[in-house]
């Protein structure tokens, strides 16, 4: 610590705001919607499922709280349409 | 027609029962009949604070089960006419308090006052829905500090969705009531400013209470401080935000204390 900074603290209100934007924003989509992710699980793979056969054990569904953005994950493997069709075919 | 008003914020310690008290002697002191009832049933604190602690007989739970008329647990100040408490019970806890009998009472005490003013427990359980659940308008008493701000954050939800008027599609007027504020340290940075809790709460502002050692003397004596002393800086805030709450329009001001060099030097902060 040097001398200059027992005298120059960082402000700490502009901390807060920025902390309680971020937070709450979240807080506000998500209140009472704790199942949102397994109802977008349930839905995602509902819609999937009508077209083509998947196994429900190969969804992965994953939220990643950003303090701009917040992304939304789902890796569904499906099997090769190729290889369906090749099946279809013998 | 009456107005029921309930003061809530979620979070505990903020001010809701002083500034209850506060509010509601401000509005009898300008001719306005008023009750000011305490739902914090277990934990009821607005009797001490409006000093009627020892006048205490019935209360609203008494009233809600059908024990005691209304009539017998109203008390009237002694200070201004116009004012009433109608206290919460000391020794029941809040699973005696219905929703049929809470119905019942506001409806009663519409008829008899211009404002009920619901002081609501902290939390969000039934006390605090209870509380807001027949509100025409809320205040919403929030500190300028992070654990407040979040859980105003959430009480604004709930009145949004829990309230009869919510429910039945209609607006409940929200208002922010900032208190506990120091100009001086917001403007240095070092708290919320007035208008980072309007920006990220976005409800309109109804006053600023300053940090005062009044409030506390005022609950030491266990008068409001509009009725304590009414030329204090609270006190003026307070009188202000009653005129808002009747529809004027007033220009919020940033109250600061007023001290002199020696009480910059020695001066102590109110701790409540």
């Amino acid at each position: 610590m040097n001398l200059l900074s027992l005298f120059r603290r960082q402000n700490s209100a502009p901390v807060a705001r920025d902390r309680l934007q971020v937070l709450l924003a979240h807080e506000r989509a998500f209140v009472g919607r704790s199942d949102l992710l397994a109802v977008l699980q349930e839905e995602i793979i509902a819609v999937i499922a009508k077209h083509v056969t998947i196994d429900r054990e190969k969804v992965h569904i994953k939220l990643d709280r950003g303090d701009s953005v917040s992304t939304l994950e789902i890796d569904v493997e499906v099997p090769s349409l190729m290889g369906a069709s090749a099946v279809h075919a013998r | 027609m009456a107005t029921v008003l309930v003061v809530t914020s979620g979070k505990g310690g903020v001010g809701k029962t002083t500034s209850t008290a506060a509010l509601g002697a401000a509005l009898a002191q300008n001719g306005q009949t008023v009750v000011v009832v305490d739902f914090d049933v277990g934990l009821r604190n607005l009797d001490l604070v409006m000093g009627a602690e020892r006048r205490v007989v019935f209360d609203l739970i008494n009233v809600v089960q059908g024990d005691a008329k209304l009539a017998q647990a109203l008390i009237r100040d002694k200070r201004i006419e116009t004012l009433s408490l109608l206290p919460a019970s000391q020794t029941r806890d809040k699973d005696a308090l219905t929703e049929e009998g809470v119905t019942r009472v506001i409806a009663e005490l519409r008829e008899k006052f211009d404002w009920v003013i619901c002081d609501s427990p902290a939390g969000i359980e039934r006390g605090a829905t209870l509380a807001m659940r027949h509100a025409d308008a809320a205040v919403v008493v929030t500190n300028p500090e992070v654990s407040s701000v979040r859980d105003s954050d959430r009480i604004i939800g709930m009145l949004d969705s829990k309230t009869l008027k919510a429910e039945k599609g209609e607006r409940i007027d929200k208002h922010l009531l900032l208190t506990r504020y120091d100009a001086g340290r917001a403007s240095r940075g070092e708290m919320l400013k007035t208008e980072d809790v309007l920006e990220i709460l976005s409800i309109p502002l109804l006053g600023i209470i300053p940090e005062s050692e009044e409030v506390l003397r005022s609950s030491n004596l266990g008068s409001p401080v509009t009725i304590s002393n009414p030329n204090s800086v609270p006190a003026k805030a307070y009188f202000e935000a009653a005129r808002r709450l009747r529809g004027e329009t007033v220009v919020v001001t940033v109250p600061a204390e007023r001290r002199g060099f020696m009480g910059r030097l020695f001066g102590r902060r109110a701790v409540a």
